[in-house]
């Protein structure tokens, strides 16, 4: 036996042996989002504005989280560095372990075609372009075949229940139709996170169920990871977690 | 990993959306492209003409005419004397080595007449040198000789134009004709030669030996006198040396002095010409240059409605980098707009340029040249003005930050 330990601190002592088990222990217990002490200023000449002051959260794989809070208290703005859309003032965030500060412009950009879903407020679908043809718009940017991007996005609106409207415009399309094609977009690429910002506000109560009972079933079925921005009880209760802002800082984090 | 196919599809599914704004963007390179073929096409028409002329009037060709040249180039009592004989030109052809055939003429207007058919037209008498130093072919029967000069024969060649309102389709040969009631027997017709480069018909002409002109039709008011001297050089480059040759030979046997002028001038036809064509390509160029200024100003238009587009489409690029749009996807997407506005622009341009220019030349009987290197430049450039002007709104729009992008109204 005390063989046997001294031939493992041995080993342990090999800095090659230690550094990979580091990296193996980082693997394991590297979290999907990881935001530490992220701030974000908006300056106008004099005057600063910090929207987010000093925000750290970890989110994991399959967490389905809301994120809540009055207006203004720096949702949106968390949920465009999650998405790596905007960059923090200060502090780290890291996807997958991967620190976003040391990524290019084009880096990023592959993060959000690979990694990220988007479902805004106002939709923000291409006008005067298909249903099946903005579903297939996150796959131009990655080099999948025509044959396959079209498979992949009837199977995309299939999945939201809009296999029959394929070919409608979003003007010919209802708010919570509008919304699903949005969700297929971003289901198509297989990202493990879907970043939702208040994606049933501009929608009726019965529409929002609906679009809420599918976001559930994304993330118990396929086990994506949500996050939404929303300010209603009745739609946060649909999540596990709830993470509340309030000027800038999260004020409760609650874990169902 | 750039989707070429697919970028190709979103910058014309653009244009087409604007089908007013892509047409009228188009206009500027249209015109512009079109301006060029048909200024070029007129231009090189021009030159040539010029140049079909210069080989229709012979090559190396000097002209001496009795009279003075003042420095400017104004001829002064050309012909009032006569001061070049028939022994002028024999010395020329004896004693100038640069100098390959000579040809003295000496003629007028006169009225022809063959069975019932008259003509008026101008008689030249000359010498057998005459067609070499024109370069002149026979279209049927033969020149007349060094003899038929000798003894003043009654032999007589006759140009088309002649041959047309004399004979109509009889051959002329061998029939006979009066020059000025003097008859004269038909030995030849010569080649058609088309218009001279002043505008003349050249073929409106009859030749007979210079010593007939002299002594039968134009009488010799002072003998063995001639109005011209056609003179052939060896080759273009011994243009020059013939000029100073015939000079010096012709101040010799005029007896001029030191400080006396020239009673006789030389000019050197093929160089006029040879420096009318040089400028008709300047002009030609020149005329390309303006036209060009019109493509340019095209692609400024094509950049102007491209900024627009991008500022009207921010909201567009900013989903299109949400959903992981790099810069070059971007950047080609607006940069292929603009080619494709551009070469479409091109190829419409140079069917109206080609067009144009056959409008041009049945309108106005000018002729034009298209030439194919031309319409290749024109597309080229139109190609290289649509990545030049859309260049910069295609690379502001990828620079455009992501979210600020997304958020504009
Ligand atoms: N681009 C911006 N420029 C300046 N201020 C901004 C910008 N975006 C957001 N803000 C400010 O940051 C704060 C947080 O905004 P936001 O994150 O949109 O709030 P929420 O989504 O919680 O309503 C607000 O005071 C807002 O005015
Ligand atoms: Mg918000």
């Amino acid at each position: 036996m005390p063989q046997a330990k001294k031939r493992q601190q041995r080993l342990l002592a090999d800095p090659l042996v230690a550094e990979s088990l580091f990296a193996f222990k980082l693997v394991l217990t590297m979290s999907l989002i990881e935001a530490q002490d992220i701030t974000k200023i908006y300056s106008f000449g004099d005057v600063e504005l910090r929207a987010l002051g000093g925000v750290s959260t970890t989110i994991e794989k399959g967490e389905f989280v809301a994120i809540m809070g009055p207006s203004g208290s720096g949702k949106s703005t968390f949920m465009n560095i999650l998405g790596c859309l905007d960059k923090p003032t200060g502090g780290v965030y890291r996807i997958e372990g991967i620190d976003t500060k040391d990524l290019a412009r084009d880096e990023l950009a592959e993060v959000r075609n690979s990694k990220i879903g988007f479902v805004f407020q106002g939709f923000n679908l291409l006008s005067r372009t298909s249903a099946i043809e903005n579903v297939e718009l996150p796959m131009l940017y990655n080099g999948l075949a025509a044959k396959e991007r079209h498979d992949r996005a009837r199977e995309a609106l299939k999945a939201v229940g809009l296999e029959q409207r394929e070919h409608n415009h979003p003007n010919q399309l209802s708010g919570g139709q509008q919304q699903r094609v949005a969700i297929a977009r971003a289901l198509v690429n297989r990202a493990p996170i879907i970043l939702a910002d208040e994606p049933t506000g501009n929608l009726d109560t019965k529409t929002s169920e609906e679009i809420m009972n599918l976001f559930v079933r994304l993330n118990n079925e396929s086990g994506i990871t949500i996050i939404l921005v929303t300010h209603e009880p009745d739609i946060a209760a649909y999540s596990r977690r709830i993470i509340r802002f309030k000027d800038g800082h999260i004020v409760n984090d609650e874990k169902k | 990993m750039i989707n070429l196919p697919s970028t190709i599809r979103i910058a014309f599914r653009s244009l087409r959306v604007n089908k007013m704004r892509s047409a009228l963007t188009m206009l500027g390179i249209i015109i512009g492209v079109g301006a060029v073929i048909a200024m070029i096409a007129v231009g090189s028409g021009a030159s040539a003409r010029i140049a079909e002329q210069i080989s229709s009037m012979g090559s190396n060709l000097l002209i001496i005419l009795p009279g003075t040249t003042t420095a400017g180039g104004v001829r002064m009592g050309m012909g009032s004397q006569p001061t070049l004989s028939m022994g002028d030109a024999e010395a020329i052809l004896r004693e100038c080595p640069a100098v390959e055939a000579v040809a003295p003429t000496h003629g007028g207007v006169a009225q022809l007449v063959a069975g019932h058919m008259n003509w008026s037209t101008g008689v030249t008498g000359t010498t057998p040198g005459f067609f070499l130093v024109r370069d002149w072919q026979l279209a049927a029967g033969r020149y007349f000789t060094d003899q038929d000069v000798k003894s003043a024969t009654k032999v007589a060649l006759l140009g088309q134009t002649v041959v047309d309102n004399l004979f109509g389709d009889q051959n002329p040969v061998g029939q006979s004709i009066r020059i000025k009631n003097v008859p004269f027997q038909v030995i030849g017709v010569l080649e058609r030669k088309g218009q001279s480069p002043q505008g003349q018909d050249q073929d409106d002409a009859v030749y007979i030996p210079v010593t007939t002109a002299q002594k039968k039709l134009f009488g010799a008011q002072f003998p063995g006198m001639v109005r011209i001297i056609l003179v052939k050089a060896r080759s273009t480059d011994a243009l020059n040396a013939a000029e100073r040759q015939i000079g010096d030979l012709l101040r010799q046997r005029h007896h001029i002095g030191q400080k006396q002028d020239n009673d006789f001038t030389v000019r050197n036809l093929t160089q006029i010409m040879q420096t009318a064509e040089q400028s008709s390509k300047v002009m030609t160029l020149l005329l390309g240059a303006i036209a060009s200024v019109s493509l340019l100003v095209g692609g400024i238009g094509i950049m102007n409605i491209m900024l627009v587009s991008v500022t009207e489409r921010t909201r567009e690029i900013g989903i299109r980098m949400a959903i992981g749009a790099k810069t070059w996807d971007i950047r080609l997407q607006f940069l292929i707009e603009a080619l494709a506005l551009s070469l479409m622009g091109g190829v419409i341009g140079i069917i109206l340029g080609v067009s144009s220019s056959v409008v041009i030349s049945t309108m106005s009987g000018w002729p034009t040249v298209v030439s194919p290197l031309s319409i290749v430049l024109a597309f080229g450039f139109s190609g290289v003005v649509g990545i030049f002007f859309g260049f910069y709104p295609a690379y502001k729009a990828s620079l455009l930050n992501p979210i600020d992008a997304l958020r504009y109204e």
